[in-house]
């Protein structure tokens, strides 16, 4: 029997405000354990939840991007149930009114491009952190309680564990653009559960489903459903029974692991939250917020393509991170060709993050430097290998370009005197040499190409010293 | 409507997280019983066009700015702890 | 005659010649207590040596607001920083500071009053007689055989005792207006939004209210003044015009239209009470007013609506008290969960666990619809009632309770008979409205009667307009209980 796999995924992303959604605590990654919190954070007798403006705002924004319609109606609930890292025992949360529902994203994945439908986004407020000291004990931190957090549900449109890795890198990519959330795993920022369920092909109601958590990375999420979705068919086909489980994937044996079987649903005894009053969401509020949503990545993407005709693998690669795509357009902006900075973005830049693990905004590059650097290529004044030199030292410790060149001595010799002069006197050096290229070895021209670099130190430039060499050979 | 039962009640506790003894469940399920049968009043109205009232008053998009003050000292939220390590409060390991 | 006697005003002018000092009053304050609390048994903390440091600076510093110096008694539900909050519960009997102070005694502060102590209540503000305190059970002044009422029971008793000179109480369903009517005293239960809950440890939040407790309308008046206001940290808190309440008082109620529901005088209500509402409405014909007899025809339904109302948002409210940040842990408990069931075990009493079950109940899976939603339904349907009535008349009157105060273990095995001691009262936190509690009379045992006035949404000022103008043609308020061997 064929099985078809149906995928789901909801994923958490906290939006960085400066306060908490629901208190005046900072909302800040990092500090001391219960440094940030306060009464209202620690769920304290007498204590009330105000609404930051902002986390709504926020939510708005992401909401938008993801191409939700954004509710005019919207409220809080209480979502009731216990557990230490939950300081009420409730979660303020939102039911049946979410700030945002049927939305979608497009997703690119071998090739083929499909469309992946948005269920809802409501805002919630996140939990405190619960750590094992292996001693019988956990302890509470509840600094991130209070954060505001959005919430995406997606529809069970997802077929494979590669569609559901293309959509939360496309759900990233876009929240990323609008600004609301550092949408950094590590950090906690963005977080995924996956739901995934089996039925045989040509059958329409879905399976029964395993929810994943604990899952840290987007490969985990997508190793941990490849791992699932052969689990599932397995049984299934032994004539087993997949039970509705809640599972985490181990990292170390990459395998998904029972974490308890779901008895009937969850009852969170759902109400509307007393304390906090209804929002009213009028049109003029949401053009507000419509009218601060940037250009997105797939604008960006057709930009890049159509207005600055690049290869449409450039402008996909450039507009993974916000990042990368504003650096590029400075780039632009201080007057460097598009090509050129893309393959220096797409080349040297990416090679070197990818090596030194940084983001860009870690490094003492700036537009302004690379645009700059790329001039004084393509005037002749670097040759690519001094230019790699000089990117070497920009990216380092920064600087202007053409002051490195200077005080590095990095300067292309490109006088034709000059290197007639140096390329003599080799070529009296290796007779044989000169004898060997005129029977045809070709080799003979690369070692003396080799010998006048070595004795400029690089600097010559290459192209002319090929001509005057095969020029000055024929001499002879 | 529905006669409430002592495994409800049972169940109702678990949720609320109250330790009940068997005696105190069936005590509980005749009291909660004979109040549910009280609030079976309600089933006379018909509600069917009647919204429901959460606020009383008429108010709408309460929010506050986007601001962040320190309130209390890291010492102060550990304070009325019962149990606490490292600056954090300490409970039971959890295990799912 | 004890200091507490004398009015604010008159207090007032005796601290401005200095015939007084506000030590005079502390000292007075905690004379009475030691006195009479063993019989009253009115305070769970008292804040001696902060209160007499701090009348000592006032003496120093001098000021003259109407509040300037006065001793109050605080509910056990609000919070004070450093002075241990409990709400009667064993749960936070180790609470000993809260941290931070409720917006109500933040305001109070400002306006230099002298905290005497916390004041006993229903454990978590569930109850009608002081019954359900953790601690033990504050008696009527009036008989220490009776109950003071619930659940701000204490804050009415030690008001009447002459402990305080007035005191801070809460109402969700009576418990401002029960207390004062069973105690002789005037309380008023705000418009819900009036004054902040922000400190107030919430029992039923869409219903709870912070209200003044007084000997008198007048010092009514001046302690509200105090404690209203727009907070941003209430969302519920609204952002109205706060009137002068004691200017209100001197306008007489000639003309005015009072409305008088039938259901408030029908089947429960003892004949004592209906005598003495009828007598309170001569009162006022004879001021000037009109009346007439109205309908709020689903009054019946407010005690079913309340108690799933208002228990459903308790079980939600109550279940941050876990053992895990606050309050006192079981020491039983070796897993997480039972940490969570035996703590709550533990720390609430029996009635607050029958509201925790009610309310977990109504809100559970299949049960939402026919039982949460049904009954905010049935609000709805009484809010509609009170605007319907307020559209033709200014206050709605009516006793405050069917029966004078009743005796200590009378209903305390009965919950739903308990339940219908609130069945006046209950209406006016549906609808939102404010309501005021004075004597209006006395019964054949020598127990207080109240009144109980209701008025518009933050109509205040003509609740106290007809209080006041009730209490100054009757000698009512001027009685007092026999305490401590010594009448007054």
């Amino acid at each position: 029997m064929n099985f078809e796999t149906i995928i789901g995924l909801e994923v958490h992303v906290e939006l960085k405000t400066k306060s908490k959604i629901f208190s005046p605590s900072p909302n800040a990654f990092g500090a001391a354990p219960n440094e940030n919190t306060n009464p209202i954070d620690l769920g304290y007798p007498g204590v009330l939840p105000v609404l930051n403006k902002e986390a709504v705002n926020f939510a708005m924004k992401a909401a938008m991007a993801l191409n939700c319609e954004i509710a005019t109606h919207t409220k809080f609930d209480r979502k009731n149930y216990f557990y230490p890292d939950n300081p009420k025992a409730y979660q303020i949360s939102q039911f049946d009114q979410p700030i945002g529902e049927n939305g979608w994203i497009e997703i690119e994945v071998d090739g083929y491009t499909k469309k992946i439908g948005i269920t809802r986004i409501h805002m919630e407020e996140d939990a405190g952190k619960l750590s094992h000291t292996g001693d019988g004990y956990s302890l509470v931190d509840y600094n991130r309680q209070g954060t505001p957090l959005i919430e995406i549900v997606s529809e069970p449109d997802l077929r494979t564990p590669a569609e559901a890795y293309a959509y939360l890198e496309k759900i990233r990519n876009i929240i990323q653009y609008t600004g609301v959330s550092d949408v950094k795993m590590e950090e906690g920022s963005l977080r995924c559960d996956a739901n995934i369920s089996l039925r045989p092909i040509g059958q329409e109601k879905f399976g029964t489903k395993a929810e994943l958590k604990n899952l840290n990375s987007f490969t985990f999420v997508q190793k941990g459903l490849e791992f699932e979705e052969k689990r599932q068919q397995k049984v299934l086909l032994a004539g087993g029974e997949i039970l509705q489980e809640t599972r985490r994937y181990d990292e170390s044996t990459k395998e998904t692991i029972l974490m308890r079987i779901k008895e009937g649903s969850d009852d969170y005894r759902y109400f509307p939250e007393p304390d906090l009053v209804p929002l009213y969401i009028d049109d003029a509020w949401k053009e507000r917020v419509r009218a601060s949503i940037p250009e997105l990545p797939d604008a960006r993407k057709a930009r890049y393509v159509n207005e600055l005709g690049l290869p449409a693998y450039d402008a996909m690669v450039l507009t993974l991170s916000v990042e990368m795509s504003d650096f590029f357009e400075a780039t632009l902006k201080a007057d460097a060709d598009p090509k050129a900075a893309s393959n220096w973005l797409m080349g040297e830049v990416s090679a070197y993050l990818n090596k030194q693990q940084k983001d860009l905004a870690d490094t003492a590059l700036t537009p302004e430097g690379l645009a700059k650097m790329i001039t004084l290529i393509e005037d002749g004044t670097l040759s690519s290998k001094l230019a790699k030199k000089v990117f070497a030292e920009l990216i380092e410790n920064g600087g202007d370009p053409q002051q490195i060149v200077k005080d590095k001595g990095l300067v292309q010799i490109s006088d034709e005197g000059q290197l007639t002069e140096i390329i003599s006197s080799i070529l009296d050096q290796n007779e044989q040499s000169v004898v060997d290229f005129k029977n045809g070895k070709d080799r003979a021209l690369g070692f003396l190409v080799g010998q006048v670099m070595k004795q400029t130190k690089g600097q010559a430039n290459p192209p002319m010293v090929n001509k005057i060499l095969i020029a000055e050979m024929n001499k002879r | 409507m529905s006669e409430i039962t002592k495994e409800q009640v049972l169940h109702v506790a678990h949720l609320a997280r109250l330790a009940i003894t068997d005696e105190e469940a069936e005590k509980m399920t005749k009291e909660l019983d004979a109040i549910i049968g009280y609030a079976e009043l309600l089933n006379e109205l018909d509600t069917d066009n009647v919204e429901p009232t959460t606020h009383v008053l008429d108010l709408k998009n309460v929010m506050r700015e986007d601001e962040a003050r320190k309130w209390i000292d890291r010492e102060d939220a550990l304070k009325n702890a019962p149990d606490q390590k490292n600056g954090q409060f300490r409970v039971p390991s959890i295990l799912d | 005659m004890s200091l507490f006697d004398y009015t604010l005003k008159e207090l007032q002018e005796k601290l401005h010649n200095k015939e007084i000092t506000v030590t005079d009053l502390v000292d007075a304050s905690y004379a009475r207590i030691k006195e009479v609390d063993d019989e009253v048994k009115a305070f769970l903390t008292l804040d001696e040596e902060n209160a007499r440091a701090a009348a000592k600076e006032l003496d120093e510093q001098g000021g003259d607001n109407p509040l300037f110096g006065i001793p109050i008694g605080i509910k056990d539900n609000i919070v004070t920083k450093g002075l241990r909050t409990t709400c009667a519960s064993k749960f936070l009997d180790n609470f000993t500071d809260p941290l931070y102070d409720a917006t109500v005694v933040s305001k109070l502060k400002d306006k230099k009053t002298v905290t005497i102590g916390k004041l006993n209540m229903d454990e978590f503000a569930m109850g009608s007689s002081n019954e359900n305190s953790a601690y033990f059970t504050t008696r009527n002044p009036w008989n220490t055989d009776y109950v003071p009422g619930g659940s701000s029971g204490a804050s009415a008793a030690a008001v009447a005792a002459g402990e305080v000179f007035f005191s801070l109480g809460s109402d969700t369903g009576g418990s401002i207006r029960e207390p004062a009517a069973f105690c002789g005293v005037v309380g008023l239960k705000p418009t819900y939004g009036l004054v902040s809950r922000f400190g107030l440890v919430a029992f039923a939040s869409s219903l709870d209210q912070i209200g003044p407790m007084t000997r008198t309308v007048e010092d009514n008046a001046h302690l509200l003044q105090a404690i209203v206001g727009h907070d941003e940290m209430d969302s519920t808190s609204a952002d109205v015009e706060i009137p002068n309440y004691t200017e209100a008082l001197k306008q007489d109620v000639k003309g005015l239209r009072i409305a008088v529901p039938s259901e408030y005088l029908g089947e429960g209500v003892s004949d004592e009470v209906r005598e003495s509402i009828k007598a309170a409405l001569k009162v006022y014909e004879d001021l000037g007013a009109t009346w007439e007899e109205v309908s709020l025809p689903h009054s019946r339904y407010a005690v079913a609506a309340y108690y799933l109302l208002s228990s459903s948002e308790a079980s939600a409210n109550l279940a941050r008290f876990d053992g895990v940040r606050y309050g006192v842990r079981s020491t039983e408990a070796e897993n997480m969960v039972d940490v969570f069931k035996y703590s709550r075990r533990d720390g609430f009493g029996e009635e607050v666990k029958r509201r925790i079950m009610l309310g977990t109940f109504a809100l559970s899976s299949g049960y939402y619809d026919a039982y949460y939603k049904k009954a905010q339904k049935a609000r709805t349907l009484i809010k509609n009632d009170f605007d319907k009535v307020f559209e033709d008349y200014d206050v709605i009157v009516g006793p405050t309770t069917p029966t004078p105060a009743f005796k200590v273990g009378e209903k305390v095995e009965d919950p739903l008979t308990m339940y219908a001691t609130d069945i006046l009262t209950i209406p006016v936190n549906l609808a939102g409205v404010p309501g005021i509690s004075l004597p209006c009379g006395f019964s054949s045992e020598g127990l207080p009667i109240g009144l109980q006035i209701i008025g518009k949404h933050f109509d205040e000022a003509t609740i106290y307009r007809a209080a006041h103008a009730f209490e100054q043609a009757t000698d009512h308020h001027k009685q007092k209980p026999a305490l401590g061997g010594v009448k007054g």
